[in-house]
């Protein structure tokens, strides 16, 4: 299949963290797409969506070839399995892709609950319990990039280029900043997190990254005035 | 490497641990099976999942692998010259077995309890339908990946989404029996009926399922009443 910009693209959303994450995949691998922002409101979903991601809907969604791939993290893989001569975003041992992977799944199971629960908090207490969750889970990667590549004096951990784990969780970095920054709390910081505050420093800097994770100035507004009271709404009505 | 190297924390029951010792199966490793009791956890468990404390966790060379589906990707990449490739080798095809895995464990498998929880027949009711629906789906992938003539969603051989869902089906015969109702039928699923009758009679699965006899007293005498005093209190 020819790896023309015809044959890629992304139905994706500059504020999906998932959605970012493929972007950044794509970047490193330079390959050239086309790229279809959604409108995630219900009811203004494409047809081109609907029909490439009928069970669940949602972006991102790659098409290769007009073939479907959903699911952010499946579809990074797929990346770098097609895209195999660019730089590898999988480590190449079976027992480091399992660490990454495990991780990535981590990310994915307790990351965006962690930060809704803050959004959702009733009261300082609660809202104190809710970022002790984000804040503990952060200090678990600390350990694990401790004892990975940060150990060994890199910068990622993929090592010296970005990689899988890097891509699931650095796709957070801006939501965190303005959840940081809705609910004044402190989320990644120096005294806990030490290690994890340089990296964000790298990967926001990084060439496949720089221009995908979005302005937190614009998502601030986003979120304060449609994202965060949708959330709060909906926990309200159950 | 010698069978000392390979390890399986696991509990009989577990659909998760099914998983992994028919992959081990698969490719032919010796392991040794240590069965947990999670009412006591092992401090080997313990050590090995600091994050979950849950089972299947792998050990080979002492290294901790967890969570299911990463550790039949393990399998299929540590032993890759042994036996046939787990996920396909293309990587689209891989892509569609990962995603259909996936809703298994996100949409499939919590139906289980799901049912054990419903309150009232209403209830149970719209739990069966919901995963009905849900089957339907993985009956028309196994058409689209596997066509007319192959009898697994790997092809000739059971791969990635045969074990991912089929170490379900001990778990599915017991919630029939205790329900009273049928999940895989030949009106709706007629090619997941036969493609389950093929996957229990596999030499890498027939051993390893959990007896159903076994699943049921449990279900029955503990898992069910378990989840009907969770729900009650909710």
């Amino acid at each position: 299949m020819g790896k023309g910009t015809g044959d890629v693209k992304l139905l994706g959303a500059w504020r999906s963290p998932y959605a970012v994450r493929v972007n950044i995949a794509l970047n490193l691998k330079s390959v050239d797409y086309e790229f279809q922002t959604e409108n995630l409101a219900t009811g203004s979903k494409s047809e081109l969506l609907i029909k490439s991601n009928p069970v669940h809907k949602k972006i991102p969604v790659l098409l290769h070839g007009g073939k479907p791939i959903c699911e952010s993290l499946i579809i990074v893989q797929y990346i770098d399995e097609v895209w195999s001569d660019g730089p590898s975003i999988l480590p190449s041992d079976p027992y480091d892709r399992a660490v990454a992977r495990f991780w990535a799944a981590y990310v994915d199971d307790k990351f965006y609950t962690a930060v809704k629960g803050i959004v959702v908090a009733n009261g300082e207490e609660a809202k104190a319990a809710a970022v002790k969750v984000l804040k503990d889970g952060l200090v678990l990667l600390e350990e694990a990039f401790l004892k990975s590549s940060a150990g060994e004096g890199k910068p990622f951990f993929g090592g010296d280029e970005i990689g899988y784990l890097d891509i699931a969780l650095g796709s957070f970095l801006s939501w965190f900043k303005v959840t940081e920054k809705s609910f004044n709390v402190k989320l990644l910081e120096e005294a806990a997190t030490p290690r994890l505050v340089s990296w964000a420093d790298s990967f926001y800097k990084h060439r496949a990254v720089k221009d995908e994770l979005p302005d937190t100035d614009k998502l601030f507004e986003l979120a304060q005035n449609v994202i965060f009271p949708h959330i709060q709404a909906a926990a309200a009505a159950k | 490497m010698g069978k000392g190297d390979v390890k399986l924390l696991g509990t009989w029951p577990s659909p998760f641990v099914t998983r992994v010792k028919i992959a081990l199966k698969l490719k032919s490793v010796d392991y040794e099976y240590q069965e947990e009791n999670l009412g006591s956890k092992s401090e080997l468990l313990i050590k090995s999942n600091p994050v979950y404390k849950k089972i299947p966790v792998l050990l080979h060379g002492g290294k901790p692998i967890c969570e299911s589906l990463i550790i039949v990707q393990y399998i299929d990449e540590a032993w890759t010259d042994i036996g046939s490739s787990i996920l396909p080798c293309d990587p689209y095809d891989r892509a569609v077995a990962r995603f259909w895995a996936a809703y298994v464990d996100d949409k499939i498998f919590p139906t289980i309890r799901g049912l054990g929880m419903a309150k009232g027949e209403e209830a149970k009711a719209a739990v069966v339908k919901e995963l009905k629906d849900g089957l339907v789906l993985l009956e028309e992938a196994l058409l689209k990946s596997s066509g007319k003539a192959k009898p697994f969603f790997g092809g000739d051989e059971i791969g990635y989404l045969d074990i991912a869902f089929g170490s379900l089906l001990a778990w599915f015969k017991v919630m029939e029996k205790y329900f009273n109702v049928k999940l895989l039928e030949e009106a709706t699923t007629p090619r997941l009926v036969s493609w389950a009758d093929s996957f229990c009679k596999h030499r890498a699965v027939k051993d390893e399922l959990p007896d159903t006899h076994k699943l049921f007293e449990l279900a029955q005498n503990v898992m069910f009443p378990r989840w009907q005093a969770a729900a009650a209190t909710n």
